[in-house]
């Protein structure tokens, strides 16, 4: 595997609250090669967006980040804000939830895309346009010169998804951030947007990072997925790897709790029950542990570290992981 | 339309609804002639796309709505006539829950006298009882009363508000509820201890549910039979089995083919869908999904389909139905 794009090395989080501080990222070690697809899946305020804004140098004015985001060589929280933003424009994009609120609404298409690549790629007025019209053409709008001249309100939350993937692609970053970017979206959408998005990658060779709550999504279109709960990664795996054999408690959980189409009406689903963790009193123990069918007086007094499986590439943080022999619990 | 009447009298049947919206000097077709029952004890499930009208559909159910024209029959008796205390009445009978259940409760209330509040509208003025059918139902919905009563909404968490909203839904003792896509606010693991509760509630107190949502899986999940709505009118109903294992209508076959699925030995189809549903202002003639549907031809343009049995029980549509 050639050298890593990206790498997190041991970040943490942390965000004063009237209650203490709120450990939302609680020691994450990540890496992404030139080119591929990592998936960061998780519930609700288990800490995936606030890791996404670590990498960006995104994080709210108060929060205490520590430990290092390489990208590129460079460690991102040391850069000079210049060079920083410099970097942002050219080599790392991101994309939102809501496309809505990433546009501005006041101005139209044409000028938030051509202000975008005038900027940043040092091109002319005409040339910008010429540019910004193949941008739209590619993300698959149609009439784009028409379109440059609309406001973002006269598209559909659709287009305006791809618009945003437009701008975002118009530096040809060498990563993009997909933070849940078709949870605002209808299905038939969200599957001509995530093809919209793997397609672009592969063509421009641009390593990705989807950030979703739905293990539908990251499945059939990410090479390597992480879990998170917590602020933790509880397992990271190769994704065939993973769905192939899961040993977090909580995946394999997170999964059965997912409503199937070829399951029978009025199945009752294996919900998980209770719900995670209060962020700002972190637990002793395995933070699943009060929701875990398989925890152990261990589980509750010492925190489970990520160690490697037997297959490789695959870590799990779990004291009594599931389905490690052949056979088991499959 | 085609349907057979129920053996016994639906408890809910909905016949030739129109409901539109005025903007400004324009006219959005939210709902163009839909007709639909619902059986005693059973859940219809109508999933459609962000605004195809279902939830549109659900509050002109209720009156919350008026329709342009059609009927609305509940129990045999016609919703769309009635106004004042006599619909007042009725609507004990039915109830609503919504997506956002945090959004759902005032802020400023105690749990305990928001699950009341529907009682006090209904007239019950014994404090005792009241306070006992609320002690009941969050029970029932697995809150501690206890616990709960006295606190505000913001002390609880998207889930814990789903379950009081369920509660206030219950405590009038309905034998109706439309559920407006109530777990789509919430996490993966939260929303099937939701659909569980719902299921569970449904058994325990003999109701009947209209459950809307936009996710095909969810709604399998807890429905006899389904609605697929689009653009303002139904393209298929039929039982779930059946209509997941072999839709009829070229959308509904779309729509299951969407749904990503978790399982990377399972490809994701490439581009299933073919752009973006056009707008209920200017809807297309004839089939309303002809623009985006790969079988359409000239007929589909000239005729708009109606609803016909494909197979028992099941009906599309639809000219070219796919069995």
């Amino acid at each position: 595997m050639s050298a890593p794009l990206l790498s997190i090395e041991d970040v943490t989080v942390e965000l004063p609250t009237p209650r203490g501080n709120l450990r939302a990222v609680d020691h994450v070690d990540l890496s992404l090669a030139p080119g591929r697809t990592l998936g960061i899946v998780g519930e609700s305020g288990c800490g995936k967006t606030m890791l996404s804004r670590a990498v960006l140098q995104l994080l709210p004015k108060k929060a205490k980040l520590s430990g290092r985001v390489m990208f590129g060589g460079q460690d991102l929280a040391r850069l000079a804000p210049e060079s920083l933003r410099r970097l942002r424009a050219r080599e790392l994009a991101v994309v939102f939830q809501d496309p809505m609120t990433s546009l501005n609404p006041v101005l139209t298409i044409g000028t938030q895309l051509m202000e975008t690549i005038q900027e940043h790629l040092e091109l002319d007025a005409p040339a910008a346009r010429k540019r910004s019209i193949e941008l739209l053409a590619a993300v698959g709008i149609p009439a784009p010169e028409h379109r440059l001249a609309q406001y973002p309100h006269q598209c559909s939350g659709g287009m305006r998804q791809r618009i945003a993937i437009a701008i975002a692609l118009s530096c040809e970053p060498k990563l993009l951030i997909a933070d849940e970017p078709t949870t605002a979206l209808d299905v038939t959408i969200q599957a001509q947007i995530l093809d919209l998005l793997a397609r672009e990658q592969r063509r421009r060779h641009m390593a990705m990072i989807i950030i979703t709550h739905d293990l539908g999504v990251v499945a059939g279109r990410a090479d390597e997925v992480a879990v998170m709960y917590a602020g933790r990664v509880v397992e990271r795996a190769p994704t065939q790897a993973l769905f192939k054999r899961m040993h977090m408690p909580y995946t394999e959980a997170l999964l059965a709790a997912i409503p199937k189409l070829e399951t029978a009406p009025h199945t009752p689903l294996p919900a998980i029950s209770g719900r995670p963790p209060d962020p700002t009193r972190p637990l002793r123990g395995c933070s699943f542990a009060p929701r875990c069918r398989y925890a152990a007086a261990r589980c509750r007094e010492a925190k489970p570290e990520l160690k490697a499986a037997e297959t490789s590439g695959h870590l799990y943080a779990c004291f009594h992981p599931i389905q490690m022999a052949e056979g088991i619990g499959a | 339309m085609t349907q057979p009447a129920a053996r016994e009298q639906p408890l809910l049947s909905v016949d030739n609804l129109v409901v539109e919206y005025g903007l400004g000097n324009r006219t959005v077709h939210a709902v163009s002639g839909v007709s639909l029952h619902v059986a005693r004890g059973e859940t219809l499930g109508l999933v459609g796309e962000s605004g195809c009208g279902k939830s549109t559909l659900g509050r002109a159910v209720l009156q919350l709505r008026r329709a342009k024209s059609g009927r609305v029959l509940f129990d045999g008796e016609d919703l769309t006539a009635m106004e004042g205390e006599a619909l007042r009445k009725m609507r004990r009978r039915v109830q609503l829950i919504f997506q956002d259940p945090i959004a759902s409760l005032n802020p400023r209330r105690r749990i305990g006298d928001i699950v009341a509040e529907p009682l006090i509208i209904a007239g019950v003025r014994d404090a005792a009882e009241r306070k006992r059918r609320v002690h009941e139902v969050l029970l029932a919905v697995g809150l501690d009363p206890d616990l709960v009563a006295g606190r505000l909404p913001h002390e609880f968490s998207g889930g814990q508000c789903q379950r009081i909203c369920i509660a206030r839904s219950l405590v009038l003792n309905p034998e109706f509820i439309v559920c407006d896509e109530p777990v789509s606010a919430l996490d993966v693991s939260i929303r099937a201890q939701i659909l569980n509760l719902l299921e569970e509630m449904k058994a325990r107190f003999g109701l009947t549910l209209l459950f809307i949502a936009h996710d095909l899986a969810v709604v399998k999940a807890v429905s006899d039979r389904v609605a697929v709505m689009y653009l303002g009118r139904l393209c298929e109903v039929g039982p779930s089995e059946r209509l997941f294992a072999k839709p009829a209508h070229p959308y509904t076959g779309l729509l299951l083919e969407a749904i990503p699925v978790p399982d990377p030995d399972v490809r994701p189809a490439e581009s299933v869908a073919i752009g973006e549903p056009p707008s209920p202002i200017a809807p297309p003639s004839g089939c309303r999904f002809r623009t985006r549907c790969p079988r359409a031809d000239q007929r589909c343009s000239a005729e708009m389909p109606e609803l016909r049995e494909v197979a028992p029980g099941q009906f599309a549509a639809c000219h070219h139905p796919l069995c």
